[in-house]
């Protein structure tokens, strides 16, 4: 291993890494507000806005990011619709994760046992009150493993950005190992600084699934997955 | 109708081909799929036993496959493999390795979960009517784990096939790179060509694990113990 290959290039991936970072916020960001726009829809009923966010959902949720970039970078354009890699990524982020939020809040609203509801009307609180005091604290505790499991796949996810040739953490591990040919040094780098990332952000989600245990009751019927 | 490139698809075999290279992607997925499940069971019943340090092996292992991208995985494999043991090895044989890698972690975690949710009564209960070990898992244990396991273990192919696409970034001629192709040689006549293509791989892609994952819905529904 060749050290001083290494510290010449770690600004590089300083910068790649920040790269990554920014647009797996942007992303997140965005897709906890369309999760969040989605489970209203449902939640509240409305037609038609139902129908179409439950067809976003199945099909953000059944085609690979990868593809789903490759339409909106080179598809798109033919349509007269221009986006630069970056506003592609945070786009695509943004439309595979909105699926992955707006199920885990449903998961949470729906894991509401019917009877807590029926107990704080039965005391007299409002619906307003009932869903704001009761409901949403329970769904936010058994929310929380799931959006901790989904920020760490959409993070996951950013590695496939090089694709549409935004300058990522694996677009330079690919540019060093083809200029240079120094595979070790670069892979290595690639996976310390992902390591770096995830490490942090998978700790702190297990601390808090534990903190937010509260209203499991012992069920901890949580289902994840993608 | 004025030219809007659809005729891409009908041209010559043009849409069997893009056939053919979801085909390349679905038998990656179906391979690597087959190997998990083999070995995911082995590694669930390893981590649902109380040896201390196979478990703790087990969950390193989980660990690195969470939090790595399956994308430095394929990276590392594809590129280490030919620099350390001096074999090239191509794509396919790469991505089948990462994912079979991969997808043996998710599986034996919910093989592992599947497994330590079955109540101790249902054990004590079978040795009390005078099962053996063996009729035990045979008849009482395995059958509810299965039952358990299958929507997720669904719910897992259908991740396994979305994952596979990837493969086209090391190189592996699959649906993707026959779309750009195919894109590439009508550039002149066609120039709206990518539109199509890749509508229709996005269409192919959802076509596929649609079904499936409204399978796993319905399993888990019907199964729900």
């Amino acid at each position: 291993m060749d050290l001083s290959f290494i510290s010449a290039y770690t600004p590089m991936y300083i910068e790649a890494a920040g790269l990554t970072i920014r647009i797996a916020l942007y992303g997140i960001a965005g897709a906890f507000g369309v999760g969040i726009l989605c489970s209203l829809i449902k939640e509240l009923n409305i037609p038609v806005l139902k129908q179409l966010a439950q067809i976003y959902i199945e099909l953000s949720r059944n085609t690979p990011l990868l593809i789903q970039l490759f339409f909106l970078y080179f598809g798109l354009p033919k349509l007269g619709i221009v986006l630069s890699s970056e506003t592609c990524a945070v786009t695509g982020l943004i439309f595979l994760g909105g699926s992955y939020m707006a199920e885990g809040f449903r998961a949470g609203i729906d894991g509401v046992p019917q009877i807590q509801r029926e107990s704080a009307y039965s005391l007299g609180m409002t619906k307003k009150q009932t869903f704001w005091r009761i409901v949403v604290p329970q769904a936010v505790a058994t929310s929380v493993p799931v959006f901790c499991a989904n920020i760490i796949f959409l993070i996951k996810e950013t590695s496939v950005f090089s694709a549409v040739a935004l300058a990522d953490l694996m677009y330079v591990t690919k540019d060093l190992i083809g200029l240079y040919y120094k595979t070790d040094e670069a892979l290595f780098m690639l996976v310390v600084s992902y390591l770096v990332i995830l490490l942090p952000i998978s700790l702190l989600s297990s601390y808090m699934e534990r903190r937010v245990r509260y209203a499991g009751f012992g069920n901890t019927g949580i289902v994840s997955g993608h | 109708m004025q030219d809007s490139g659809i005729q891409v698809l009908f041209q010559g075999i043009n849409f069997v081909r893009l056939l053919e290279g979801l085909w390349v992607s679905l038998k990656l997925a179906l391979v690597s799929m087959a190997f998990s499940m083999v070995l995911g069971f082995l590694m669930g019943i390893l981590m649902a036993g109380r040896n201390r340090i196979v478990g703790f092996v087990c969950r390193v292992y989980l660990e690195i496959v969470r939090i790595m991208p399956q994308l430095v995985l394929l990276f590392l494999v594809y590129f280490g493999a030919a620099k350390h043991l001096g074999i090239d090895i191509s794509g396919e044989l790469a991505a089948v390795i990462v994912f079979s890698f991969w997808g043996t972690a998710e599986m034996g975690d919910l093989v592992r979960s599947a497994l330590i949710s079955i109540p101790k009564h249902q054990y004590e209960s079978g040795y009390s009517l005078g099962l053996s070990r063996m009729q035990l898992y045979r008849h009482i244990i395995l059958p509810q784990t299965f039952r358990r396991l299958l929507p997720s273990a669904v719910n897992l192919l259908t991740r396994m096939i979305k994952t596979t696409s990837l493969a086209v970034l090391i190189g592996v001629v699959e649906v993707v790179k026959v779309g750009k192709q195919i894109i590439d040689a009508s550039r002149y006549e066609n120039p709206k060509a990518a539109l199509w293509i890749y509508g229709t791989i996005f269409i192919l892609y959802f076509a596929v694990c649609f079904p499936i994952s409204k399978l796993s819905t319905v399993l888990e529904k019907k199964l729900q113990v």
